[in-house]
């Protein structure tokens, strides 16, 4: 009997063994793993997004974009946000549109006139919609009635008010022909007011009138505006394609009449998405013609030697008090201890630093204009200045007014952006060393806020309001006691008055000066403690000229842009 | 065999059912308006859009209209969205997030077996420090981070190479997929990594293993027939949660490189509190992790054959 016996493997050799089966498994799954990735992409291709040219793209004369949010839908009647206005006012045209200054100039409309009882348009000729036909007169008349439809649903009815019946016909009291809008003929549209409306120019540049053809809005079947080809364009690009959430793409549209405008064959928004780091990233990368920078990136920026640009989006933020009664904010004393206890420009300057804001002196923001100048030149508001002694004389007065012993906490509501919570904690502070004040901050998601704010369970209120046309009314008509927006439920005869003046006199002047009036009362009166007005910095290809960021209208613009040659 | 997976089927359609009802009272008491927007609505503007909604209609009615519709495999119409069905949004953009989400979990669970039995081989030795050093790394550092960073370094990669080596964000094709497939998948590598490296160790010190290597088997046979089968069986059964979770869970890493996932709408439909999609991404989301589940149970049977005999 004779035999070997086979070594008992050590350690060391099956480890080594085992380690080389591994690694051929490692290969394995590696192979397997190509594979399958392959046959991925295959079946993802469909559902793609855009690929693109990168930012600039000279041989096809396109640019490479992103927008920050998916618009819900396009339809012009019902949409309500900033990202559906942003890409309606590149493929769509009302009767007025804006110049590179921000001017009005004629749209679809070649000339206009307002009266005191109403309006006259008079359409162009070789205005069209992307299937060739005329855009006529009709076509507003529909829109319009559609908008003021009760069984439409359009958040945004309010705006057209101004015309006869339409408040009425939202109520659902009279039928949708009553709407004080007819066209004489194909190219003449007439417009009936309710009450006097000169600033009805500016309104109509605003994206809830633009127009919509009937016998193409019948053939959508309810998707009217969902996708690509569920919408008829005259505007200068045509939005050709339209993959949920991922991308688009703006096409020049051939039909469109002004030579100056829509100077780029393609715009391909090819990433959509909020995170601004992203989009650094890809403007860094030059996969973007253009990206908004916020504070922490300025010094990166700044090194690489861009050239940074800003400008005002229009909106003002403002600390609004709770006026209804109970309340200690309704006590006026009590507001103007608060009032000059606080400086907005230690905010903006010390607390913020966006180098984009800029601290607000009054509830009309700088850009507003007035009767043929800047409406802050001719009428500035009152200069504010802190004195923390005369606050304190107000807050005793406020005290001893209200009969308490020592101050409840007082309820600051705010959203729950960083900019907000840390306009919050600094104000929390600021009452604190200044005034002795308890403040409770009460964080909330955006659509919680609202509640709060319109059920009045707040002392004080982190808020804010943007433009939605191009005049002092959009915000000076903004407490008056029938605003629905007026959520502090603000409530004075003098005020109501001044913003009747405001909505119907004909003379600018005089009009110029009830809301200088207004931007008085709500010093002196204490309604809204301005804080600041927003800006963004932004950062665009050295390659691309003409982009415009707008305060009114969309937020960016580039119907004006092109490549530079 | 059968009648195992139809009891298991019939618990996961109650389960649906619990979580579809849940979800409904929950989101329905959740504080907050679907319908406030920043301009307000006079009473007469809102009184429309509730009637569009049906939401005019008291909750128990509200409720019944929304199972008979569920039953049917109708979600309704989005508050936000307002001409998109959320079958249209589930259908459109579900595939995406399952891409990303089955790239990713095929990266975890290769790498979490491969690296966990690397480990457990190599046990207190230097490959065993290195990539558990690692490994503490990818499950204590959240996803937003190495999502951010790793963006980064792709920046600076392609502008030192001159060209892009990797788009640095979008979807559409494979070298779109590659990196947000692995920063998505590495937290559950991680997490796999070291299951399977104590599941491993547990392994090795077994009796039978002993046994093999006493009848003198070849040592890639022990590893593989032996250690490694009955090793992977805890890793498979976390794998079928960890699916759902990676593909449901994946709404920081779409954000960061703009990939047209569902998980934004999920996440942005509780933010604006659009009642529909809610309810149309969690019931959905449930009945796939549900799914899921049984699916791990019934391939469990017949990985171990010793489970199917119970």
């Amino acid at each position: 009997m004779s035999g070997t016996i086979k070594p008992v493997l050590s350690d060391d050799n099956f480890t080594r063994s085992a380690g080389k089966q591994l690694g051929l498994y490692a290969l394995l799954a590696l192979g397997i793993l190509a594979g399958l990735m392959t046959l991925l992409s295959f079946l993802a291709s469909g559902s793609g997004g855009g690929t693109s040219g990168g930012a600039i793209d000279i041989e096809n004369n396109s640019i490479t974009i992103t927008l920050r949010q998916e618009p819900p839908q396009l339809d012009s009647g019902r949409s309500t946000d900033a990202a559906s206005f942003g890409v309606l006012g590149h493929v769509m045209e009302g009767l007025l549109s804006y110049d590179r200054a921000g001017q009005l100039i004629p749209g679809v409309a070649e000339r206009w006139e307002i009266r005191e009882d109403g309006a006259t348009f008079w359409l162009r000729d070789n205005a069209f919609w992307s299937d060739g036909k005329p855009v006529t007169a009709h076509d507003f008349v529909f829109a319009w009635r559609r908008v003021v439809d009760p069984a439409t649903g359009s958040q945004y009815a309010f705006i057209t008010y101004p015309i006869k019946n339409a408040e009425a016909i939202t109520n659902g009291d009279l039928p949708i022909q009553t709407l004080g809008v007819s066209a004489a003929n194909d190219k003449q549209l007439e417009v009936i007011f309710e009450q006097a409306t000169p600033y009805f120019d500016k309104l109509v540049a605003f994206i809830t009138f633009l127009p919509a053809r009937e016998d193409f809005f019948e053939s959508t079947n309810g998707r009217y505006a969902a996708d690509a080809d569920m919408l008829l364009y005259n505007g200068p690009y045509l939005l050709t394609e339209w993959v949920h959430g991922a991308s688009m793409r703006w096409t020049k549209n051939p039909y469109y009449w002004n030579d100056e405008k829509g100077f780029l064959d393609e715009i391909n928004v090819a990433y959509i998405t909020t995170d601004v780091n992203a989009k650094l990233n890809l403007f860094k990368d030059a996969q973007i013609a253009d990206t908004d920078l916020v504070a922490p990136m300025l010094p990166e920026a700044m090194e690489r030697r861009w050239h940074i640009d800003r400008f005002m989006d229009g909106t003002v933020f403002f600390l609004e008090f709770n006026h209804r009664e109970g309340r200690i904010t309704k006590n006026k004393n009590f507001r103007r201890a608060l009032q000059l206890a606080q400086d907005p420009s230690e905010l903006v300057y010390k607390v913020l630093k966006e180098a984009a804001y800029i601290p607000a002196e009054s509830l009309f923001p700088s850009w507003i204009q007035g009767a043929g100048d800047l409406f802050r030149k001719q009428h500035p508001p009152i200069k504010h200045q802190m004195n923390i002694e005369k606050a304190r004389e107000h807050l005793e007065l406020a005290r001893r007014e209200l009969g308490f012993d020592t101050w409840p906490p007082i309820v600051l509501l705010t959203g729950d952006t960083p900019v907000s919570t840390l306009s919050a904690e600094y104000y929390q502070e600021l009452f604190k060393r200044n005034l002795g004040l308890e403040v409770r901050i009460d964080l909330q998601t955006f659509k919680q806020r609202l509640a709060k704010m319109t059920s009045g369970e707040f002392d004080i209120v982190l808020s804010g309001w943007g433009p939605d046309y191009d005049d002092a009314l959009t915000f000076g008509d903004l407490f008056s006691s029938w605003n629905l927006n007026n959520r502090g439920r603000y409530d004075s005869a003098e005020m109501d008055g001044y913003v009747r003046i405001a909505q119907s006199e004909l003379d600018p002047v005089k009009r110029m000066q009830a809301f200088a009036e207004i931007q008085r009362l709500s010093y002196e009166d204490v309604v809204v403690l301005p804080m600041y007005e927003r800006g963004w910095s932004f950062v665009v290809d050295p390659r691309l000229d003409g982009l415009i960021r707008r305060t009114v209208g969309p937020e960016v613009d580039y119907t004006y842009a092109s490549i530079k040659k | 065999m059968w009648s195992f997976i139809l009891k298991r089927l019939v618990q996961g359609v109650i389960t649906v059912w619990f979580i579809a009802t849940a979800t409904f009272f929950a989101m329905h008491n959740v504080p907050g308006d679907p319908l406030l927007n920043d301009r307000a609505m006079t009473a007469a503007i809102r009184a429309n859009v509730e009637a569009k909604y049906g939401l005019d209609k008291p909750i128990s009615e509200q409720y019944v209209i929304y199972l008979g519709n569920l039953v049917q495999g109708d979600f309704g119409i989005s508050f936000t969205q307002e001409n998109r069905e959320v079958n249209d949004i589930i259908r459109e953009h579900f595939p995406v997030s399952a891409t990303l989400g089955i790239l990713a979990v095929l990266f975890a669970a290769a790498g979490g077996v491969l690296w966990g039995a690397l480990t457990a081989l190599y046990r207190n030795r230097m490959p065993d420090y290195v990539i558990m050093f690692f490994v503490i790394l990818g499950i204590s550092v959240p996803s937003f981070v190495i999502a951010a960073v790793s963006q980064l370094m792709l920046v600076g990669v392609n502008s030192a190479l001159g060209a892009t080596l990797l788009p640095v964000a979008g979807w559409g094709t494979l070298s779109h997929m590659l990196l947000p497939a692995l920063v998505l998948g590495l937290g559950t590598m991680a997490y796999l990594t070291r299951l399977m490296r104590s599941s491993m160790l547990e392994v090795i010190g077994s009796d039978y293993v002993r046994t093999a290597k006493a009848k003198g088997l070849p040592a890639a046979r022990i590893f593989t027939k032996h250690q490694l089968r009955n090793a992977i069986l805890p890793v498979i059964t976390v794998l079928g949660p960890s699916i759902a979770a990676i593909t449901t869970g994946g709404f920081v890493v779409e954000l960061v490189f703009a990939i047209p996932g569902l998980g934004r709408y999920f996440v942005q439909a509780v933010q604006q509190l659009d009642y529909t999609v809610i309810m149309g991404t969690t019931v959905f989301y449930g009945a796939f992790l549900v799914f899921m589940v049984i699916v791990v149970d019934v391939l469990y049977g017949f990985i171990d054959p010793r489970v199917r005999m119970q």
